[in-house]
């Protein structure tokens, strides 16, 4: 079972997050809304435990996988590596196939900084995605990719749930993508933002 | 950028040109002074050159130099990275470390020299430890603002897929440092050798700045020049034949 317990969060003197707690049964998939700039990155920053700095605790599983609001790729080593780097089982081939599978097949010995963004993302996408994670955080994976870019992606990211059944957590502004994907929908509202559940 | 005017000239000829004209002056300078004892012209210099080179004794002295400056290089480029790496991430052990640090860097190279040389004696060891710790702090203080500068946000990506030390080190903090690391190297190597030839001059029965004590004795200006000038001949090498080239392979994916 994941446990997000966060009691307060602070940045210097401005309290960003309040009482924010939620547990995400094994296969469960939680949507994470809210308005810009409430702290929905930085919820999932503490679920992932790159930010220790905050009152309360969290239980994680140890294999996660993050697809963060930027790509964060490695700029400086080409997309095939940009996988086989993270994921050293992957191998040449699996990589391969995983770069097909988000439609970038053919780029492999570009550097990062060659491709557009939505390509950028995509390949995060394609490294969240490589191994069967039992954590998922990805923060508006989807974001500035045309409606069938997105569509496929939504559609790569349904598939990768139902065979594999990661315990996700996701932000999103799009409603019908988290009506989509979420079996339960969780909002972040108010100065310092609380939870409030919506479905 | 480049200004229309300036397709003329390839900066390659620009290179060559800017030595000629500099082996110019020299030649107008000694002809002004018209005394080879005080200062030969460059074309004076070709005799005793190839003399030096036929007795073997250039080809000795160079040597023995290289040798020292690569150790001295390599010890202060590994010592100085680890600790720049270090102090960079963890600002606890950089409020440590910080005031030896400064205090280092303004210790005079002559000082440290002496010192050496008093605690160890004339030795390898002795001259190889004075040029060592005189270079460390550079290194240190030019890496640790590129260990300051790396970008966080690699970090946390390496952590949550928990990539192993050594590939996190060889694809996401080397590649962050290397332009930190081409210039310390830069002014790492220039400055070594010629604390090199302090530490030869100083304590030592071998190599350029040995030769050069000698022959300072001597008041043989030629001499002094031959010597000199092959091993800057051996940096431009270095220069041209191994840093440049390896800072354009690292730069590379920034220009593709
Ligand atoms: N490192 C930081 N230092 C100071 N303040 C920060 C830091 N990171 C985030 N904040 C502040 O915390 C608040 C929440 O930021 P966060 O990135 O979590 O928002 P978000 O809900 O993800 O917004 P968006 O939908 O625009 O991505 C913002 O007001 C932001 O200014
Ligand atoms: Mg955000």
């Amino acid at each position: 079972m994941i446990r997000i317990r966060i009691d307060d969060k602070h940045f210097g003197n401005a309290q960003v997050l309040g009482r924010v707690h939620f547990d995400i049964a094994p296969g469960e998939c939680v949507a994470l809304v809210g308005p810009s700039g409430i702290g929905k990155s930085t919820v999932l920053r503490i679920l992932a435990g790159t930010d220790e700095a905050f009152t309360g605790h969290v239980d994680r599983p140890e294999r996660m996988a993050v697809v963060f609001q930027e790509p964060t790729l490695l700029p400086w080593r080409s997309v095939l590596q940009n996988l086989t780097l993270v994921h050293p089982d992957l191998g040449t081939a699996g990589a391969r196939a995983a770069l097909d599978r988000v439609g970038l097949a053919g780029k492999e010995t570009l550097f990062p900084g060659q491709l557009s963004l939505g390509q950028q993302r995509r390949l995060a996408l394609a490294r969240g995605f490589a191994t069967p994670p039992d954590l998922l955080i990805m923060d508006e994976p989807f974001a500035s990719l045309d409606p069938e870019t997105a569509e496929r992606m939504l559609a790569l990211t349904e598939s990768l749930m139902a065979t594999t059944r990661p315990a996700t957590l996701f932000v999103t502004h799009d409603r019908a993508e988290a009506e989509r994907l979420a079996d339960r929908i969780l909002r972040l509202d108010g100065a310092p933002a609380t939870l409030a559940e919506t479905t | 950028m480049r200004i229309s005017t300036e397709r003329a000239t390839s900066p390659r000829t620009v290179t060559v040109l800017s030595i000629l004209l500099l082996g110019a002056l020299w030649v107008v300078a000694a002809a002004l002074t018209a005394d080879p004892q005080v200062l030969p012209s460059p074309f004076a210099l070709a005799a005793p050159f190839r003399q030096e080179l036929a007795n073997g004794e250039l080809l000795y002295h160079l040597g023995q130099t290289v040798v020292r400056v690569l150790w001295a290089f390599a010890l202060a480029m590994g010592l100085g990275i680890a600790l720049g790496l270090v102090m960079g991430r963890s600002e606890a052990v950089n409020r440590w470390l910080d005031p030896w640090l400064v205090i280092f860097l303004n210790l005079p190279a002559l000082v440290l020299i002496v010192l050496c040389y008093l605690w160890i004696g004339l030795t390898e060891t002795a001259a190889i430890a004075a040029v060592t710790l005189n270079k460390i702090p550079n290194v240190t203080t030019v890496i640790r603002e590129g260990a300051r500068a790396m970008d966080p946000q690699l970090d946390a990506m390496a952590r949550i897929y928990r990539m192993s030390w050594r590939r996190r080190m060889a694809h996401i903090v080397l590649p962050q440092l290397a332009p930190f690391i081409t210039a310390a190297a830069r002014s790492g190597i220039a400055v070594i050798w010629k604390i090199v030839l302090v530490v030869e001059f100083l304590g030592r029965s071998s190599g350029i700045g040995f030769q050069i004590h000698l022959y300072f004795q001597l008041f043989d200006v030629a001499m002094v020049l031959v010597y000199a000038l092959s091993f800057i001949c051996v940096m431009l090498l270095v220069e041209w034949l191994v840093l440049q080239p390896w800072e354009r392979r690292v730069r590379r994916w920034r220009q593709a």
